[in-house]
């Protein structure tokens, strides 16, 4: 709050600088419109920012002033002598209070009221200032401090004088340190290093902002939006101590602004949408800042609607702007991609807050033009991942120096998640294939060797190697095993030559203390040329591809969960189709087995065997292998998380087929197959599929309802056919021959009567629940 | 008219560069190489805290590599789009006056100079090639490009 107080008094003080002028010029001349636009201006802001901050008096007093200037604007009243004495009048006093919150004291107390009159028309001239007050308010305004703008680039030259000065520092000190010199010369060094320590660390600041400031606005921003959209959505902020140059902080306002209002107008779902399928009624925001090198990321995440790449493309097809064999070629990813080309916008309704069609493309040329990057990336059901990054050349980033041979390199600090020894306690090296794995702690990681990177020489057996877990941005983690380890340093970095870009290993270069030019490593580049595969999924690809590659270590994502009888278990993640809540009453004993309703399916129910299910409601995961549902009752959800440790195997088959640690504690696996099995595959064992009987020439049944009976289990057989149906569908008023069950579909939407049992051939419920229940009741 | 030019000697040829695009000329004696860098990219070195990305002319033109034999280049400083270049010749001679503007070669050169030819100058001591600067920076892979 204070911040935005004193941004709030400097940008006053700046306008009344800037006024000054205008208000003599004004006086002297009341017709001048553009004077009259500018001091309009200035109160109208003024009024603005009061409202915010709750300063009532000077709220009045804008309020007033504004009013009394929109008439004159508007021609419904003359500027005259009287109304510019008023006016000047109430400036004069916005300028005291201003000086007054800058010193931090109270308003000098008084009454506005007379200035206010006074600018009703044909009142008397009051334009006395308060002399006292004038004189106290003066006094504070000199002892407050005072900011003057500069252009950036001044400050830029200043800075990259500055770091000169340090790289000119570090060069006398060596020679320094190469000579004889005596204590006094020493001494005088140490302290000009001292002051231009301290020198660097004020200019540096002065350019760099804590991003938080950009992020401050944000969660206002989000509730407005969500307000008027009718959602309900959470702001999640991180990173906000991440410092990034003032002038890119004014650059990435826009495309960030715009990307969030994307994400929560387009990205998150109305509540009701969000409940029904299975997601908390909050949507989640997530605002994320990291330095990675010499890159800051901000991620916007949001675990909405996500974007549905192929609709993306046919839309793409639709505008012109790629054609249809293109299309067909594309990727998920690049389909994503499409999202930045100019005049598209998946949204059905163009609103309001976005979604004009034009914006993503804008992000993207905006980000560009400051050497940025954005990415997307988005599971449909599941949620939009939004990456920026922009370019943080001519900074000075902690550094890990480490070395090959004789040469030296630099590891951004940011990031190297920790440094191992390759002959450690907890540590082994091994060779798959040509290809290294290490296993620390209990994980396994891809390994390089930096030295085979660059093609050099290293002089260190690989037993006595370091290894330095790097994390590249966004990436999986993987070790890089170097010769040695030197020091942290804190380098200058500065852009390297095209040329040594062109290598995709290096991130700049910096000189270190000894005058000496060291390259500074990109870590995601590094891996990328080590042939180190990033991304998770990708690599699962790979692997399924080419059976004879690495068998890189392979994560199970799991969802941990607490299971009505408080056990800790986990099930995998991708059988988990969505969590639902239901009543306890959905919950019933039928056909043999505890079975839920959850909308219009009835499930098989697992879970709940002999557990209290509680007075209200009860949450079940719907799980799914493909074919089949079950419901798995729950208490409630704990985390997601991975396998990354041993699972030890349960002796006996059952619903728990093992334990695992996860998160460093133990969890129970559940056997997802063995509750198919003893569930559905139970009901199904040794059966063919349900038979279902439809009017072979009912163009209706065949084509609209034909797919809804199959997607439900049934083998459809038309009316010739002479095998026994389990099932026949008829239209009102036709024979039904024999068969277990019938449904009967009438055309009329409400019955023709009480014993009317027939279904509204649109009742898509109420045609799914009669399916199923033939279905379930077969079991018996 | 009237151009200065900086008269080097690469690869056992006179050539000439634009002399307003070299600061200076310098001796490099350690050299850091780039692992993975083209192989015209001798290295990087420092100069009065700035770092030189040093450029090996003769590899440039694809003609083998410059011999320093006691370890000391000499070389010309030049800066391209905000980066500073030293590039490593044979021998730096003189400065000296153009006395027409350049015109092309009719005769075929080698591949190498073929490419950072910007043709060829009248000075008092014959015709000499003048060269491309940025070319030879860019090397031989920028050509297939």
């Amino acid at each position: 709050m204070d911040d935005l107080i004193a941004d709030f008094v400097a940008e006053c003080r700046d306008m009344l600088e800037a006024l000054g002028g205008e208000i003599v010029a004004w006086e002297a001349e009341p017709d001048d419109r553009a004077r009259l636009d500018n001091i309009f201006r200035f109160v109208h802001t003024v009024k603005g920012n009061c409202g915010f901050f709750d300063f009532p008096r000077l709220e009045a007093l804008s309020h007033a002033a504004e009013d009394a200037l929109a008439d004159v604007r508007a021609g419904r009243r003359q500027a005259d002598a009287a109304l510019v004495s008023a006016v000047l009048a109430i400036i004069d006093r916005i300028g005291e209070m201003i000086a007054a919150i800058e010193a931090g004291e109270e308003f000098p107390a008084g009454d506005d009221s007379a200035l206010i009159d006074a600018l009703a028309p044909g009142a008397e001239s009051h334009a006395t200032p308060l002399a006292a007050t004038v004189a106290d308010g003066q006094g504070k305004a000199a002892s407050a401090p005072r900011t003057i703008r500069l252009s950036v680039e001044l400050l830029d030259r200043v800075m990259s004088t500055v770091s000169d000065m340090v790289l000119a520092r570090n060069e006398l000190a060596r020679r320094l340190r190469e000579s004889q010199t005596e204590v006094s010369v020493d001494g005088a060094f140490e302290r000009l290093s001292a002051i231009i320590a301290e020198m660097r660390d004020a200019i540096t600041r002065t350019r760099m902002q804590r991003i938080e400031n950009l992020f401050v606005a944000l969660p206002r921003m989000v509730r407005d939006l969500s307000a008027e959209l009718g959602k309900q959505v959470l702001v999640d902020i991180e990173g906000g101590d991440v410092e990034l140059d003032r002038e890119m902080i004014e650059m990435i306002r826009d495309p960030l602004t715009h990307i969030i209002r994307n994400a929560v107008d387009h990205g998150i779902e109305l509540p009701a949408e969000r409940l029904k399928s299975g997601k908390r009624e909050i949507g989640l925001l997530c605002v994320s800042a990291r330095q990675s090198g010499n890159q800051i990321l901000i991620d916007i995440q949001d675990d909405g609607r996500g974007i549905d790449g192929s609709k993306l493309a046919e839309k793409a097809i639709a505008n012109g702007v790629i054609d249809k064999a293109a299309a067909a070629q594309l990727t998920a990813r690049e389909q994503l991609a499409l999202i930045f080309e100019a005049g598209l916008s998946t949204a059905k309704q163009v609103t309001a807050i976005s979604g004009r069609g034009v914006g993503m493309d804008v992000v993207r040329s905006n980000v560009e033009r400051i050497g940025g990057v954005v990415e997307v990336d988005s599971t449909p059901g599941q949620g939009t991942r939004m990456t920026l990054r922009v370019p943080l050349t001519l900074t000075i980033i902690p550094a890990l120096t480490v070395s090959i041979g004789n040469q030296h390199f630099a590891i951004p600090r940011s990031a190297i998640e920790e440094i191992v020894r390759a002959n450690g306690e907890s540590v082994t090296l091994e060779h798959v294939g040509g290809a290294g794995i290490a296993t620390i702690r209990g994980r396994r990681v891809p390994e390089v060797s930096l030295a085979e990177i660059l093609g050099l020489e290293s002089q260190v057996a690989e037993t006595d190697r370091r290894l330095i877990v790097l994390r590249p941005a966004g990436g999986d983690v993987y070790a890089l095993s170097v010769d040695r380890i030197h020091d942290h340093e804190e380098l200058v970095v500065k852009p390297a030559a095209p040329a040594i870009m062109a290598t995709g290993l290096y991130a700049g270069t910096t000189l270190a203390d000894d005058g000496s030019p060291i390259l500074l490593f990109d870590a995601a580049g590094l891996a990328e040329v080590g042939g180190i595969r990033l991304e998770a999924q990708e690599r699962a690809a790979r692997i399924a591809e080419s059976a004879g590659a690495v068998a890189a270590p392979k994560a199970i994502p799991v969802l941990l969960f607490r299971s009505l009888d408080g056990s800790r278990r986990a099930l995998r993640l991708a059988v988990v189709d969505r969590i639902e809540e239901v009543p306890v009453a959905a919950v019933k004993a039928a056909a043999g087995q505890l079975r839920v309703q959850v909308g219009e399916a009835i499930l098989p129910l697992a879970g709940a065997h002999g557990s209290d299910l509680g007075t209200e409601k009860v949450r079940v995961f719907r799980l799914s292998d493909g074919a089949h549902e079950i419901g798995y009752a729950f208490r409630e959800v704990i985390d997601f998380a991975t396998i990354d440790n041993d699972v030890i195997h349960a002796d006996s088959p059952g619903e728990i087929n093992g334990v695992s640690l996860i998160n460093g504690e133990p969890a129970e696996l559940v056997d997802a197959h063995w509750l198919f099995a003893n569930h559905v595959g139970a009901a199904a064992q040794g059966a063919e599929p349900l038979v279902c009987r439809l009017p072979t020439d009912d163009p209706w049944m065949q084509n609209m309802l034909r797919p809804i009976v199959e997607a439900a289990g049934y083998r459809v057989i038309g009316d010739a056919d002479e095998s026994h149906a389990d099932l026949v569908i008829a239209t009102q008023g036709d024979p039904i021959s024999d068969a277990a069950h019938a449904i009967v579909l009438r055309d009329e939407r409400e019955p023709a009567g009480k014993k009317d049992e027939s279904i509204y051939r649109y009742d898509r419920a109420g045609l799914l629940t009669a399916l199923k229940s033939v279905s379930a009741g077969r079991g018996k | 008219m009237n151009e200065l030019l900086l008269v080097v000697t690469v690869a056992g040829e006179r050539v000439a560069l634009p002399a307003a695009s070299v600061e200076s000329v310098v001796e490099l004696d350690t050299l850091i190489p780039v692992p993975r860098a083209a192989p015209h990219v001798a290295g990087l070195s420092a100069l009065r805290s700035r770092v030189l990305t040093v450029i090996d002319c003769r590899r440039s033109l694809e003609l083998g590599m410059t011999e320093c034999p006691n370890g000391i280049r000499e070389g010309a400083v030049v800066e391209l789009d905000g980066h500073h270049y030293a590039l490593i010749v044979d021998l730096v001679e003189d400065v000296i006056e153009a006395l027409s503007d350049p015109s092309p070669v009719r005769a075929a050169m080698g591949p190498g100079w073929e490419r950072v030819s910007q043709g060829m100058v009248e000075t008092e001591n014959g015709p000499l090639l003048l060269v491309d600067v940025a070319a030879l920076i860019a090397g031989a892979e920028a050509k297939a490009a």
